[in-house]
């Protein structure tokens, strides 16, 4: 019997591409027709490492610069690693196929890449984000940390945010320096596509330190938010106990993020810095809402340890965002609705892929809750990002 | 129903797959240790394709009669696996390892002559 080619056709491991593997995204896509309105991802990545023979280029010191690009073609180099198995064990195919994946031509290979992803799941606008530099806040030399930053935040600026105005970022602030800190905001704050600024979270600098007042102040100032971005630490003491790194991962990328948003409250940075936009990226939703009702719960007992509050802690949580992704999915969804209202999700809960790595969500994971109304659903994937970024809210993305 | 057709028995060696358009649905079809095997696509997940990921046996913690724990080793149950997250499933009856109410859709699968067709 003949039949049409495409009709039946092998999996053919060897070949790979952004758009064939996210055909089922696209059809997602066109059957909840996402052309019709807005999509903006707030939380995704590329792989920086791939570029950094341009990204040490931009490094400012030229020592620092040296090592670098020695240390390149090395085993061993400047920059810091962390143990992680996240394609789980080959499991994951676009991280272990990517290689072979062929950009097409025009603007930078990270332009193209992302682009294609963006179009074959729909989205008009991506906030990008590195992806091993998301522990560089762990590296002991902090003065690596602070040249890594702004040679990454230039590199950035200049070979992608200048040349493609649907990829946005919040840039690395080199946060283990304060200094630095504050100048990443004034030298970089407003540059084309600089959205806000982003620490990474698995570090050990308390976010109420004195240090950082003025940067926080500057911020407020010029209307930029600022985001706290999850990893874990394997090197963590706490975390260094677990042994798988399902553990480490579920763990991790909401310990350090409570930390911070702990000290973020009980300290009242929100009393002191009312207009100051705040966003927390990649812990799921879970770790929010549960720490709502703990803080709250011990803040009527012990308001003497917290007394700049005017409001209980969930209040002031309540009006900080939070991306979605990776978006728990229980079983009984009346828990998540429960999660949803929690944090006011019509307003505050903004949609993230965190594509490609390997926990990425769809649209879909907030477009097919049965709990949410059309426009809700609209303001979480695209209206609440673009309210906080200043995006332009005509969809523009071309869904193939 | 209508039966689509897979591929010759000749041509769809031992461990090979297909996928079938079979008019709306997107199916996969499995040969796998001389029997065939056929499911829906769609992952149960976030609707990624399901079969067309790694096909791997599954993994087991070993426990001594002591209860200690030993290290890991591959079981004998074969998995395939969604390419987008991980998605695990049993190839002999399509559950969803990690939650073996999950199930993905299965079809029948036959065999005329020397040519392979899947029913759906």
């Amino acid at each position: 019997m003949d039949m049409p080619r495409n009709d039946v056709r092998p999996v053919d491991l060897d070949v790979y591409s952004t758009p064939k593997h996210l055909e089922h995204a696209s059809e997602q896509a066109r059957a909840r027709s996402y052309q019709d309105f807005l999509i903006v991802d707030v939380d995704s990545h590329h792989y920086e490492n791939e570029h950094y023979s341009e990204v040490f280029q931009y490094i400012e010191s030229p020592v620092i610069r040296r090592e670098a690009m020695e240390g390149a073609s090395r085993r061993t180099g400047i920059l810091n690693t962390q143990v992680g198995y996240q394609n789980t064990g080959g499991r994951i195919h676009r991280q272990k196929f990517r290689g072979k994946e062929k950009p097409k031509a025009g603007k930078h290979a990270d332009i193209m890449l992302t682009l294609d992803w963006m179009d074959a799941m729909g989205v008009d606008y991506t906030c990008l984000f590195p992806t091993p530099m998301l522990f560089l806040g762990l590296h002991p030399q902090v003065e690596i940390e602070t040249a890594m930053c702004r040679a990454y935040n230039a590199w950035l600026c200049e070979r992608i945010l200048a040349n493609e105005p649907r990829i946005v970022s919040m840039l690395y602030l080199p946060f283990n320096d304060p200094e630095a800190a504050y100048r990443t905001v004034k030298d970089f704050g407003e540059k084309k596509g600089v959205v806000g600024f982003m620490v990474t979270s698995p570090r050990y600098k308390p976010v109420h330190d004195n240090a950082y007042i003025k940067t926080y102040a500057l911020l407020e100032e010029m209307g930029k938010p600022i985001s706290f971005h999850a990893a874990y630490s394997w090197d963590d003491r706490a975390l260094q106990m677990t042994n798988r790194f399902i553990s480490v991962h579920a763990l991790g990328f909401m310990w350090f993020n409570m930390i911070h948003m702990t000290n973020w409250v009980i300290n009242g940075l929100p009393v002191r810095f009312p207009k100051l936009k705040v966003m927390w990226i990649e812990s799921g939703l879970t770790w929010a809402s549960g720490l709502m009702q703990r803080l709250d719960h011990s803040y009527m007992m012990r308001t003497s340890d917290a007394p700049a509050l005017k409001e209980k802690p969930s209040h002031y949580m309540q009006q900080m965002y939070f991306s979605s992704q990776p978006m728990e999915m229980p079983d009984d969804k009346s828990v998540l609705e429960a999660t949803f209202k929690m944090i006011k999700a019509e307003t505050q809960l903004v949609w993230s892929s965190d594509y490609p790595h390997w926990d990425f969500d769809l649209p879909s994971t907030i477009y097919d809750l049965p709990f949410l109304k059309e426009q809700a659903k609209r303001n979480i994937l695209g209206a609440n990002a673009a309210r906080l970024f200043g995006l332009n809210t005509k969809p523009v993305k071309k869904i193939p | 129903m209508a039966e689509w057709f897979v591929a010759k028995a000749s041509e769809f060696a031992d461990g090979d797959r297909r996928i079938v358009n079979a008019g709306r649905r997107e199916i996969g079809v499995f040969h796998n240790s001389g029997a065939y095997y056929a499911y829906s696509n769609t992952c149960l997940h976030q609707g990624g394709p399901a079969c067309e990921g790694m096909m791997i046996n599954n993994v087991v913690d070993v426990f001594a009669a002591d209860r200690t724990y030993q290290g890991q080793t591959y079981g004998d149950e074969m998995h395939f696996v969604c390419p987008w997250h991980g998605y695990e499933y049993d190839i002999k009856t399509g559950e969803c390892v990690g939650d073996r109410k999950l199930k993905l859709r299965k079809f029948e699968v036959v065999k005329r002559g020397e040519d392979i067709f899947v029913v759906a």
